[in-house]
């Protein structure tokens, strides 16, 4: 068989594993994405709440509801949450006063601040990351799903900026986290892909080439603060080049990513 | 009681007292028959029932300068996504049609560049920091929430048939119309090196846009 179709049949089935692990997507989760939903009701536990009247911590406080007075929760953003009072007033108050409140069932309001906890292992992680391929400049946006704490599945897209030419990447790779729940948590990455490079047609006449590759990396993941991840990795490329010549590639990047 | 008895054999065999006050607890706990039943049903709020509102989707357009290449219209998208109520990460595609550089059209039939090579594209992430948060007011009935902030990023550019490394920077603000539509002004530079004639060159390239956006 073609090696070249070997490896895309991997890929495939790789694809195929991850739509098949990924979790049904809610029925009608689009019907609610710009809809303004049904409010929530809950009953102010503390001795009061206060009112802001715009989502950040600089907004004056118009107005204070008591204990005892029910609320209705209309949206959230970020760490605020708008809300109307009994008497139609609406406002924006802090995730933490709205902590200190009572659902219907007389149960403390629950809302779930991402945490190391939460870090050690969470499904999906979604990121943005740069540095050097081989004296080139890279960037590239990644996604991993995590099958198990120690095991996740990662997708990632590069764009290659070199002197006189330019290339993308796409590549899945499996990856181990032998200690998710440390804060400096390392992990290593097995994975293939394919890479496409385009001369810049004004210099140098060459054709396009795509090549398959494949890679084996190590890299660092910190837990910084709240859903927030810094990264830094390694990965040793191997491209199958037409040419039967296989290149070498060494890539170091670092950047960002948040997890939910 | 049952707390004094435990006391007392504490010291003595405690695996023994363990299983004496458990059975005791057990026995004080024995459930009681519910007399009566609620009718109403107890709807529990689950934090995902809450509508959340992190994320922001645009259009833009305005004027940008491209070294060289003159002052043309610019639009494009951009997807922001608020990650606390200070930071945003963001996504932005432009697109722009450049025109003639002085040199072409003096010298009359000598072209640069051909066809698609004119055209410009970008695509970049961001992360953005408002800065001055804070609200601004019509009259004395109506008062917006506004912000000003700064971004910076990296990503690439294609122009001239090559695909140059970008950097981004630059402020803007938004005005919150309501809760969920907001009109901004962005200042943005576009800085990437062209090998246009062989030697390399640094190009800033400052772009001046209006926008509208969504959240949701």
């Amino acid at each position: 068989m073609n090696p070249a179709l070997d490896r895309a049949w991997m890929l495939a089935v790789l694809l195929a594993c991850l739509l098949v692990m990924a979790p049904p997507a809610h029925a009608g989760w689009w019907q609610g994405l710009f809809a303004d939903r049904e409010p929530l009701s809950v009953e102010v536990a503390d001795p009061y709440i206060e009112l802001h009247t715009g989502a950040g911590r600089g907004y004056p406080v118009f107005h204070v509801e008591e204990r005892g007075a029910h609320i209705d929760i209309l949206k959230r953003k970020t760490d605020w949450f708008k809300v109307r009072t009994a008497r139609g007033k609406e406002g924006w108050v802090y995730r933490g006063q709205l902590e200190r409140t009572l659902t219907p069932s007389g149960a403390q309001m629950h809302i779930a601040e991402a945490t190391q906890k939460e870090f050690a292992f969470h499904r999906w992680e979604a990121g943005a990351t740069g540095g050097d391929f081989e004296g080139a400049d890279v960037m590239s946006i990644y996604g991993g799903y995590s099958l198990t704490p120690k095991f996740s599945v990662e997708v990632s897209l590069a764009k290659i900026f070199a002197r006189f030419s330019s290339g993308e990447s796409a590549d899945v790779s499996l990856n181990i986290h032998p200690f998710p729940e440390w804060r400096f948590s390392p992990f290593f990455a097995l994975g293939t892909g394919l890479i496409h490079s385009n001369p810049d047609t004004t210099l140098v006449q060459e054709s396009d080439r795509t090549d398959q590759l494949a890679h084996v990396g190590l890299g660092l993941r910190v837990y910084l603060a709240r859903r927030f991840i810094f990264r830094v990795q390694y990965k040793n490329y191997l491209i199958f080049q037409s040419t039967d010549d296989n290149q070498e590639i060494n890539e170091w990047k670092a950047g960002f990513a948040v997890f939910f | 009681m049952e707390s004094r008895i435990c006391r007392i054999f504490l010291n003595g065999a405690w695996p023994l007292t363990a299983l004496l006050c458990l059975t005791s607890v057990a026995a004080a706990a024995a459930p009681a028959e519910q007399v009566v039943r609620p009718e109403i049903e107890r709807r529990d709020i689950h934090e995902a029932d809450i509508d959340t509102e992190d994320f922001e989707i645009g259009a833009f357009f305005g004027a940008m300068n491209v070294e060289d290449f003159g002052t043309n219209p610019v639009y494009g998208l951009r997807l922001t996504y608020h990650v606390t109520e200070n930071l945003f990460a963001e996504a932005a595609y432009g697109h722009s049609n450049t025109s003639e550089t002085s040199f072409e059209r003096l010298s009359g039939s000598a072209k640069l560049l051909s066809g698609d090579d004119r055209k410009l594209d970008y695509l970049n992430l961001s992360v953005g920091y408002s800065l001055l948060p804070g609200e601004a007011f019509i009259g004395s009935r109506y008062a917006f929430s506004s912000d000003f902030y700064l971004i910076a990023g990296a990503g690439g550019t294609r122009f001239a048939g090559e695909d140059n490394f970008t950097w981004n920077f630059g402020f803007g603000y938004k005005l919150l119309l309501n809760d969920w539509l907001a009109i901004r002004l962005d200042a943005r530079d576009h800085v990437f090196s062209l090998d246009l004639l062989g030697d390399s060159q640094t190009n800033h390239n400052l772009e001046f846009t209006g926008g509208v956006s969504m959240f949701f």
